[in-house]
């Protein structure tokens, strides 16, 4: 099998460079179509509080720990003056800001902006299994109340997440009995309530614990943490709303911290206060992925085109696009059979006109062609050699260009200027080699050849600035590979090109009728 | 309905990509190149190997020569003035003769030393070699063809393509010059090709850009049943040429002179496809049967009895 090693190579390549788009697409989200874009959380928490004045103080802060759902896409702490430290114990995070000698009112802040996850998280809520809590030792007439209703709730139920369950709505009954009543009293706020749900669940021992989550809703200013409840099942932890008994977290909820502590622990000063605001803004999708694959330590996204400075960014968004012209080229040579002038001069005059645009890059093209090409059959006239020759070419080539920018600018056609883009080497040997032709072949041969190199420049330029082409080879450059693939493939073919059907027409017809 | 390439597929038509990629790119090295496109190269090898071809009678490398040309020239009444890297017969200028101290075109027109010299000068440069790069202009013999040809060739000299696979002679046809081909004998220009009877050497019907014909546009002589005179010395002129410069897929170009009978006149490394449509037959068949065979005789003569034994199939 003589193209074997060309198609396992070709297979290898497919196979890298589609593997790493997806891995790129499926783990750290870029996104496959352009200028696509993703909701950001922004929250920030403004911490208040009055400093003593004669003390050192000291503010110990949870803040979110890899939160469940959301990927971090940056976090800021603003406190000058203060040191910062950051504890982390498995559960929580905690940072610690601390100023020796400072006077008055204190504000702190401490800002994270959140993207939602892409793919669905692979960590469970598991940790370290909790012990089983000892049965409190419930006052009376507490005691044999939570007896009574753990006993109906057991018989009732099958695990430990029906059991909470059940015992959450009969906890939560609009018309509660006698029982219930005595079970709610003494609670003022949520938080004590969810409290009140884990001492009664230690009655029936099952590990039980308040989760503290900020609700991410846009345009909030004065927000504070809804308390929850986890239970834990002997596998993970359970989340269950403490008010309806329902499974799970709210939507938009973001884990600010877990346990009974108060969210914030302060020496050296008094009446803290904390308050959130959000927002939601739109941002790249593009940006978040970067941040994204640094934050999960991705050295594919090191190594990425997104690590250069812009300006070599911009120039990679052409150049890259430059393969898919050679690989319409090949097509259209290898499969179709179109001729051209020389085998990449329409990519380059492709390039020409994603400067000019189309409609005044194919006229300002077609008339310097034109007008050198007449310049030229004068100068054949003179019987120059060959290399001076094409000097003279060039040289009227670049007045002619001169002059048309003059003259377009002197009408208000400001597009004339950008004929200057054109890569006036390729002009000069465009002209020479249509005057060959058609000295050699004739008119119609040399019209057919100037003709076939436009439409194959108009078509590479239609591809090159696609916008989805060239948000596709900058962000996934590893796609060449796949485009490599296939001109190696091509470069097997051994297939018929479209004009020999044509150019053999003469055996098709006659088997025809046969 | 077939699909039309299958359809040529089972024809056994050879393509443009098949030509290259199982052909050209195998059996033909790099670096025997230059031995073909090198006109002058080729025509030593084949003076030393004793093959017949036209006489050199100078050699034109550098602009200043150019002076001096009515010295070169004078001895001769006829010439051919032809570039040594030249491709599809591009360049080459024929004189058949002198008028009043000019020289006279096979069109008739008339040029004077100076505009040969520009010719010349154009040679030089590269415009007609291959990648422009400077070239060497080749003065020699113009061949008086055949009186068998007088009727179907206009102004230029017909010859005749021979393609030869690992030195087996394939497929064969006469190449005619025309009006529209300005006397040159390359088909895209506008030739006419004339397939050829390997076993006989007599022609059957001829394509004319692209078109099956009968009879020559410019001439009305009929093309069909002409019977090559030598075939049987040309082929083998054919197939010595394989020995000389170590190529397993070239086209031979043979002109047929009035008194010097058959002379090689170039070698091509990349010899066009045209040919099948002068013969109404595909490459493909005869290629293959060719490159089954494990060994191939070195005697040219027993290669030319297994081209032959090729029409067959």
């Amino acid at each position: 099998m003589k193209n074997l090693h060309v198609k396992i190579l070709a297979l290898f390549l497919i196979i890298i460079g589609t593997g790493v788009t997806y891995y790129k697409v499926t783990r750290l989200g870029l996104p496959v179509l352009p200028a696509e874009q993703t909701e950001v959380w922004m929250v920030e928490a403004r911490l208040e509080f009055e400093a003593k004045g004669n003390q050192p103080v000291k503010a110990r802060f949870y803040v979110p720990n890899n939160p469940l759902g959301f990927t971090v896409v940056d976090e800021d702490f603003i406190s000058t003056k203060y040191g910062l430290t950051m504890e982390d114990n498995g559960i929580n995070r905690i940072a610690q800001w601390a100023v020796r000698r400072v006077r008055g009112k204190q504000v702190l802040y401490y800002r994270i902006e959140l993207a939602p996850e892409v793919a669905v998280p692979i960590k469970a809520r598991s940790g370290i299994t909790p012990p089983f809590p000892a049965v409190p030792d419930y006052p009376e007439p507490m005691g044999s109340v939570v007896q009574a209703l753990l006993d109906e709730v057991r018989r009732k139920s099958a695990d430990v997440a029906s059991f909470t369950g059940e015992l959450l709505v009969r906890l939560n009954a609009p018309n509660p009995d006698e029982n219930v009543q005595v079970l709610r009293k003494g609670v003022e706020d949520s938080a004590a309530w969810v409290d009140r749900v884990i001492y009664i669940l230690a009655g029936a021992r099952i590990p039980a614990r308040i989760v503290h989550l900020l609700q991410l809703k846009d345009g909030i200013n004065h927000g504070t943490l809804t308390p929850w409840l986890e239970v834990h099942n002997g596998q993970e932890w359970l989340a269950f709303d403490p008010k309806t008994g329902s499974r799970g977290f709210p939507g938009n909820a973001l884990i600010w911290y877990v346990g009974n502590d108060p969210l914030i622990n302060l020496e050296g000063g008094s009446s803290p206060k904390v308050e959130y605001s959000i927002s939601s803004q739109f941002q790249e999708l593009v940006l978040v992925a970067e941040r994204r694959a640094r934050q999960i330590n991705s050295m594919i996204m090191d190594f990425s085109l997104f690590s250069l400075p812009v300006q070599t960014q911009n120039v990679y968004r052409v150049l890259l696009l430059i393969p898919i012209g050679a690989f319409l080229i090949v097509v259209l040579r290898n499969i179709i059979g179109i001729k051209t002038f020389g085998t990449f001069m329409p990519i380059l005059i492709a390039l020409a006109f994603r400067e000019t645009e189309l409609l005044w890059g194919v006229l300002l093209f077609t008339g310097i062609v034109a007008l050198g090409l007449l310049l030229r059959f004068y100068l054949e006239y003179l019987k120059l050699l060959l290399v001076p020759r094409l000097a003279s070419v060039l040289v009227m080539v670049i007045l002619l260009m001169a002059v048309i920018s003059v003259l377009t600018h002197k009408i208000g056609l400001e597009r004339g200027l950008s004929v200057a883009l054109f890569p006036m080497v390729i002009l000069t040997m465009a002209i020479e080699r249509m005057s060959l032709v058609w000295e050699e072949h004739g008119p119609g041969e040399a019209l057919q050849q100037g003709l076939g190199s436009l439409l194959v420049a108009v078509l590479s330029y239609l591809l090159m600035t696609n916008k989805l082409l060239g948000h596709l080879v900058f962000v996934f450059p590893e796609l060449l590979l796949v485009v490599l693939a296939m001109t190696l493939l091509v470069g097997r073919y051994a297939g018929y090109r479209l004009t020999e059907l044509w150019r053999f027409k003469e055996f098709l017809r006659k088997t025809d009728t046969r | 309905m077939i699909l039309p390439w299958r359809r040529l597929r089972q024809l056994g038509i050879l393509g443009m990509n098949q030509r290259n990629a199982d052909y050209i790119l195998p059996f033909n090295p790099r670096r025997h190149y230059p031995l073909v496109d090198d006109k002058r190269l080729t025509k030593q090898l084949a003076l030393g190997a004793g093959i017949a071809v036209p006489q050199l009678y100078g050699l034109v490398d550098i602009v200043h020569q150019i002076r001096s040309l009515d010295k070169l020239l004078g001895p001769h009444e006829d010439f051919v003035i032809k570039p040594a890297h030249g491709s599809g017969g591009e360049g080459i200028l024929v004189v058949t003769g002198r008028y009043k101290g000019r020289y006279r075109k096979a069109s008739g027109i008339i040029l004077t030393e100076e505009e040969i010299g520009h010719h010349i000068a154009n040679i030089l440069s590269g415009m007609y070699s291959l990648g422009g790069l400077p070239d060497t202009a080749l003065i020699e013999y113009r061949v008086k063809f055949d009186p068998v040809f007088e009727a179907v060739s206009y102004l230029g000299v017909p010859d005749i393509r021979t393609l030869v696979f690992r030195g087996v002679p394939v497929l064969a046809m006469i190449r005619l010059p025309t009006r529209l081909s300005d006397g040159r004998a390359n088909l895209h220009q506008g030739a006419i090709g004339v397939g050829i009877d390997l076993m006989t050497g007599r022609t059957s019907s001829g394509v004319w850009r692209e078109q099956a014909i009968d009879h020559h546009p410019d001439t009305g002589g009929g093309i069909r049943g002409l019977e090559i005179p030598h075939w049987d010395a040309i082929l083998e002129l054919t197939a010595r040429c394989f020995d000389l410069v170590g190529l397993g897929y070239i086209g031979v170009d043979i002109v047929l002179d009035r008194e010097l009978g058959p002379l090689m006149l170039e070698l091509n490394a990349r010899p066009g496809l045209s040919i099948q449509l002068a013969n109404k037959a595909g490459l493909r068949a005869r290629l293959q049967r060719i490159q089954s065979l494990g060994e191939i005789p070195s005697a040219a003569s027993e290669r030319v009895a297994l081209g032959k034994g090729l029409c067959n199939l």
